[in-house]
């Protein structure tokens, strides 16, 4: 058989003892794996559903229709120098992203509870591969968002080159959401039914349909501790041309980091008993 | 490096009973803390700070089990249920963790724990093999070097492409089975997994888990098969109660296992009447199950007669009694009743007070292997339970190896009679004339 005897690495199974460490090393190891549930994600995504991709697209598109009628045009809602249906396509990108990841990182571990009470790899991959997989919808309305500035001839500036960072923000921000959610939905089943809800709230205290500066001087700080509102501002202010975010965007990152890490070691710590409760 | 594929230390796991409940809503842990905050307002001047109902029970699933397991060692894992055997797998497939003790493992670990898992039913056999291939731990090389043999072991080259919720049963395990079997971890876990899959695709199962432990791979067994144990294991532990009882080879740990399940409850012996069980109107004075010939500690296997015995006082004159045999196989299920209508001195005759014994002959071929328990009832009049006891007996039926006909596997069924069968050659087919018929 072609097994190399030298290659052999050695596992130490032991109680972890308080706060487990991180064994980001470990995520390297499987990172095949990784890749192999981030494919299966998407695949199962397009494969179940009649319009497949194109929901990535109807979904924020819809919703931009309905805001510009109602929010922009009706309600009045101003939009800065931008006509308000790329104003609120510009936001409904990062957020359409953000909400269907936390979506379906905060409810990957409940789903896969078979294969963790029968196998073993590090659980972080899996609500992790669920924010990647959910880039793919967010490439594809980012697609469109081009093709609607184009259409209004909004040419962005150097600011440009900050978007890759707040992709990041909001990958890391779905991942830090999703981590909670993910670990406490093992525990409390009650999450699942909460997500939708949350998400619904979340949208309307992110500066989605309106600008934030409708947000009152002393508040604009405070605004920044909902990580999605440095997110938009930042994609508005990176492709529109908007006012720079500065502080809530510096805000927002410190939350996110907070956020992210707390939802790293909670889950860290959750993830020894999974395979009980499951 | 030495040659210890696993060395475990004085592993131990404790379960507390709530973590074991599926899950826990919100709303419960707020009822909970709301019944003990209402509790300590009940009673405030207590002191104590510790309410025993509150406090989760817990149970050791496993405690202070070490073993060492050299490299190429088959070892087979036997015990009752709830004896830990699944618990200390988990904790070396490291699923879940220990909570004392602790084990180095070298090498890659696969388990047969998990077949079928990671299926999308959405996805095609193609896929699955890949997705399912990374979750079990096997390097894409492997899998794609290995493709074509795991199609072709699991047989469903036809249906490669298509999604697996349109497969059979049968086909899904298959495949599912295939996968895992192509694994070729260093260490190979297997927990009874063979139930699945028609007959044919058993014995092919247990062909390549005999190949893996000849071909030098690091096997640990767990089954209640003790046939197959025997045959690919040459060492195995005995847990009993989450404690190694034994370790050693296979056939002294198993017969010593076995021996403990025929001892407990295969005779008893109840000298004293107002001791024994029974009533004012019935005692039971001895219940035992031994082979009809030979010693009655020997084992009884598939091919032997046997008889159950029963010892009892009847201590009302003129009562009409009869006993009522019901014998459970380890599923549950009442494999028969025996009445004794075909005795023809007592039956439905008035009993005087006095010791009684009844004799039941059980014919050789009828009961399948495994362990049986006996319920006793004792009925008056043909028609009231005037004592019933259940479990009275507890004895295990052996299988024997040459009426196995070269199957590992168990044969299914209650009852394993030897029947008269006969087959013939009716019609020869030309081999000619065969193109059309």
């Amino acid at each position: 058989m072609g097994r190399t005897t030298s290659a052999r690495h050695t596992t130490t199974v032991q109680p972890s003892s308080g706060w487990v460490a991180m064994r980001f090393g470990e995520l390297w190891d499987y990172r095949e794996l990784f890749y192999f549930l981030t494919w299966r994600d998407i695949k199962v995504r397009y494969k179940q559903t009649a319009l497949g991709a194109a929901w990535a697209v109807l979904q924020p598109v819809l919703t931009m229709i309905v805001f510009s009628v109602f929010f922009g045009k009706l309600a009045g809602i101003p939009s800065g120098d931008v006509p308000y249906p790329v104003f609120a396509f510009a936001a409904l990108v990062p957020w359409t992203f953000f909400a269907s990841a936390i979506a379906l990182a905060g409810n990957s571990l409940v789903e896969q509870e078979r294969i963790l009470a029968k196998v073993y790899f590090p659980r972080l991959i899996v609500p992790t591969a669920a924010v990647l997989a959910s880039l793919v919808d967010f490439g594809i309305a980012f697609v469109v968002l081009l093709g609607l500035m184009l259409v209004y001839g909004i040419v962005p500036s150097a600011a440009l080159l900050v978007l890759p960072f707040l992709v990041l923000l909001a990958a890391a921000t779905a991942l830090a959401v999703g981590l909670w959610l993910s670990a406490l939905n093992v525990k409390y089943r009650d999450i699942r039914y909460a997500i939708p809800f949350a998400v619904q709230l979340w949208l309307f205290i992110s500066p989605v349909a309106y600008p934030s500066s409708l947000v009152p001087e002393p508040w604009d700080a405070v605004y920044g501790i909902n990580p999605m509102a440095g997110v938009i501002d930042g994609f508005r202010w990176a492709l529109l041309g908007a006012e720079p975010p500065g502080a809530t965007l510096a805000i927002s990152v410190l939350v996110t980091g907070g956020l992210l890490a707390g939802g790293l070691l909670y889950f860290r710590r959750m993830e020894r008993s999974f395979a009980d409760i499951v | 490096m030495t040659d210890v594929a696993v060395r475990a230390v004085r592993l131990g796991k404790l379960y507390r009973v709530g973590e074991r409940q599926p899950y826990n809503t919100i709303r419960d842990v707020i009822t909970a803390s709301a019944r003990a905050r209402l509790r300590r307002l009940g009673r405030p001047s207590n002191g104590s700070a510790h309410d025993p109902s509150t406090e989760a029970k817990s149970m050791w699933a496993l405690r202070d089990v070490s073993l060492e397991l050299r490299e190429g060692e088959a070892l087979g894992i036997i015990g009752r249920n709830g004896s830990g055997k699944s618990t200390l797998l988990k904790i070396l497939s490291r699923i879940t963790e220990p909570t004392e003790g602790h084990a180095v493992i070298s090498g890659r670990v696969g388990s047969l724990l998990e077949v079928g898992t990671g299926f999308h039913p959405e996805l095609t056999g193609r896929e699955n093999i890949s997705l399912n291939g990374a979750i079990l731990g096997m390097p894409r090389a492997d899998i794609q070097r290995k493709f074509d043999e795991i199609v072709s072991f699991a047989g469903i080259e036809r249906y490669i492409d298509t999604p697996v919720k349109r497969y059979s049963t049968g086909m899904h395990a298959r495949l599912a089975f295939a996968v895992a079997a192509h694994l070729e971890p260093d260490i190979l876990i297997v927990d009874e997994v063979l139930a699945v899959g028609d007959a044919e695709f058993q014995k092919r199962c247990m062909g390549k888990m005999g190949d893996a432990a000849r071909s030098g791979r690091t096997v640990l067994f767990v089954s209640h098969n003790m046939a197959a144990i025997e045959s690919l294991c040459s060492r195995t532990i005995w847990l009993e109660g989450g404690r190694c009882a034994a370790d050693g080879t296979s056939s002294e740990v198993i017969s010593r296992y076995l021996a403990t399940c025929l001892s407990v409850l295969s005779d008893h012996v109840w000298p004293e009447p107002e001791l024994a069980p029974g009533n004012d109107r019935v005692r039971i004075r001895r219940a035992r199950v031994r082979p009809e010939q030979g010693e009655p500690e020997d084992q009884i296997s598939v091919a032997t007669p046997f008889v159950i015995e029963f010892e009892y006082w009847n201590m009302r004159e003129g009562a009409r009694l009869n006993l009522s045999l019901h014998v459970y196989n380890e599923h549950g299920v009442i494999v028969f009743n025996a009445i004794p209508t075909e005795e023809l001195v007592w039956h439905g005759r008035p009993f005087p007070r006095g010791l009684f014994r009844d004799t039941c002959h059980v014919p050789a071929n009828l009961l399948n292997e495994g362990v049986h328990r006996i319920e006793l009832l004792v009925v008056a009049d043909s028609c009231h339970v005037i004592h019933r006891m259940e479990d009275i007996l507890v004895f295990e039926v052996r299988d024997i190896d040459d009426s196995r006909d070269g199957w590992y596997e168990r044969r299914v069924g209650a009852v394993r009679p030897r029947l008269a069968w006969e087959t013939e050659h009716l019609v020869a087919i030309d081999s000619t004339a065969s193109g059309d018929a």
